[in-house]
């Protein structure tokens, strides 16, 4: 069960927006290039972020360039899960693979600060300041199973190889 | 029930009757990084493990996203790049040589393959009817480790398209158009299948311009059958052999179809900061330009620097509009030496960069400054795409961005042709 409050973002944020290209030089340095997660939108998201916290957005989370170190960034910063309406493919891939979960849920029954749980295996969020509880969408198994091992290099240091089940 | 380009591409691969929505295990038949991604794929591909990657032939590594280096840590990841190369035996593109691609499209992409990168631009080869998508860094490290990769079948929308392009239209502006209409995710997911009467007309160039656009509307791929115009690319290549007829079936199942009739488009342009934001061009004559970018995977081939060229000859940019021209790769570079159209440019006012991504992505070559707007041939114009948050992109033809190199505001091409 993961719990933390919510850091409420809008439609359409790029992984231009998460990692900017002028930071390549820092992405060989991911704790670096962490503390700057998403500056150019919010200054001060990381310094307010608490470890577990979930990013909360609307439709087509993380469009644009297929860079890693977006996801990556985003669980080093501290962030416990995103939740979206809605994911661009190769981020929500990505995001699994480095062991980031995901959810996609209406997020647009929760609010700044809301107060959260998320229950993986079922995939229920439950909202502790409004008291609901809201639903996620089921992944493909192959990810479910990636991302109980932590990510793609464990999974693949597990089983050698993918496993369809 | 018959296929769709995707469903038998991902059927051959994987061994499999694949249908939208099956997971499969697909061979891979081309596996590249570039400069800016693989870095993580070495640390990936070291920490699970793996010592040699499955076929080093078709194993890839660019040195484009930041080349020539633009400091120290990108100077570090290039030679971490150097040595895995060597390492592993896979193939090296160094600094200047081109955009990973253009040169994909030259020297490896065939009809029915399929192909992955660690660049989300890696979708251009599906011009040429492969089955070419992008992926993280990760991904990449196992799919170059094993020679195969997992993939959901995509369900597929087929786009239309009838009628002859009108002058100063191109293909830039029918993928601007298409993306204008169906949105940033109006195709998550799916795999966008071209067809119609007016695909016999389209250049590769041109197929590869659509194609490197499709993940700006969410696509997984962009695909095009091959025809006679595939055979002849792939025979100017040297590459006649890897040639193969492919087209979906005539009774594959489509989610949704979409029709153009090219003949009723008219230049568009993307206004910041988001590619489905667009506009027809003449909406925006008048707005005030300072950098014009002709370059990239989407707008650097031969065939557009020749149309910025023919726009350009004999005049000269604003004295207020700076120009930057990056040829996609050396070939189209001497191409564009031995037809005189780099000559034109430079007479032009043109400051020309090494083939390279160059001022796409912000690293170098082009960092726009606080307020200032620039016209680009590429495939993005997210706030801060080009190195500064405080700046604004537009993204259009090659002709629109040599007419507005002209004028010094975003131009109509036909008012110069």
């Amino acid at each position: 069960m993961l719990k933390g409050k919510a850091f409420k973002f809008g439609d359409d944020i790029s992984t231009d927006d998460i990692v900017p290209g002028r930071l390549a030089p820092l992405r060989s340095n991911l704790p670096e290039l962490a503390k700057h997660v998403l500056e150019d939108l919010r200054p001060d998201f990381v310094s307010r972020l608490s470890p577990g916290d979930f990013l909360v957005a609307g439709k087509n989370f993380g469009l644009g360039s297929s860079r890693e170190h977006a996801p990556l960034s985003l669980k080093m910063a501290g962030v416990g899960a995103v939740l979206a309406k809605s994911a661009a493919r190769i981020f929500f891939r990505n995001a699994i693979n480095v062991g980031l979960p995901l959810l996609i849920c209406d997020t647009d029954a929760i609010d700044e600060g809301d107060e959260l749980e998320v229950d993986l295996a079922s995939g229920k969020v439950h909202n502790m300041t409004k008291g609901t509880q809201l639903a996620s969408g089921r992944m493909a198994e192959v990810m479910l199973r990636i991302l109980e091992e932590g990510g793609l290099v464990e999974y693949i240091k597990k089983y050698g190889d993918f496993e369809l089940p | 029930m018959g296929k769709t380009l995707a469903e038998k591409i991902l059927s051959w691969n994987s061994g499999e009757d694949a249908q939208a929505g099956d997971i499969v295990i697909a061979r891979v038949d081309l596996a590249f990084i570039q400069d800016t991604t693989g870095p993580l794929t070495v640390r990936q591909f070291r920490a699970s493990g793996f010592q040699r990657v499955a076929n080093p032939g078709r194993t890839v590594v660019f040195l484009d996203h930041a080349a020539p280096s633009p400091n120290r840590e990108l100077a570090n990841d290039h030679r971490l790049l150097r040595q895995f190369a060597h390492q592993v035996g896979a193939q090296l593109f160094e600094v200047g040589e081109g955009i990973c691609h253009q040169l994909v499209a030259e020297r490896f992409a065939s009809p029915g393959e399929v192909v992955v990168g660690a660049d989300s631009h890696s979708v251009t080869a599906g011009g040429l009817g492969a089955f070419a998508t992008g992926m993280g860094s990760t991904d990449v490290a196992v799919a170059m480790a094993l020679g195969k990769t997992w993939f959901r079948v995509p369900e597929s929308f087929r786009v239309c398209l009838r009628g002859d392009f009108p002058r100063g239209v191109y293909a830039k502006d029918l993928i601007l158009h298409l993306i204008g209409s169906i949105g940033a995710d109006g195709a998550t997911y799916r795999a966008l299948e071209f067809t119609g009467e007016t695909l016999s007309k389209m250049s590769i160039s041109d197929r590869l311009t659509v194609a490197n656009m499709v993940v700006e509307a969410g696509a997984k791929v962009g695909l095009f059958p091959s025809d006679e115009v595939t055979k002849g690319y792939l025979e100017e290549h040297g590459r006649g052999q890897g040639y193969r007829p492919l087209a979906a079936d005539p009774d594959a199942s489509y989610e949704r179809t979409i029709e153009v009739d090219v003949a009723g488009l008219e230049p568009m342009i993307a206004k910041p900061h988001a590619v489905d934001n667009t506009a027809p061009v003449q909406e925006l004559r008048g707005t005030k330009v300072h950098q014009v970018f002709i370059g990239t995977c989407t707008g650097g081939r031969l065939e557009d620097l020749a149309v910025a060229a023919s726009i350009l000859r004999g005049r000269r940019r604003h004295p207020d509009t700076r120009l930057i021209v990056g040829p996609a790769s050396t070939s189209i570079l001497i191409q564009a030496m031995n037809a005189g159209y780099l000559e034109t440019l430079v007479e032009a006012g043109a400051g020309v960069v090494p083939p390279g991504c160059a001022a796409c992505l912000g690293v170098h070559q082009g960092v726009l400054g606080d307020g200032e707007t620039c016209v680009s041939t590429g495939n993005r114009n997210f706030r801060g795409r080009m190195g500064n948050p405080e700046a604004f992109i537009y993204l259009a033809s090659p002709a629109t961005a040599a007419a507005t190199a002209l004028a010094g505001e975003v131009a109509d091409p036909r008012g110069f042709l």
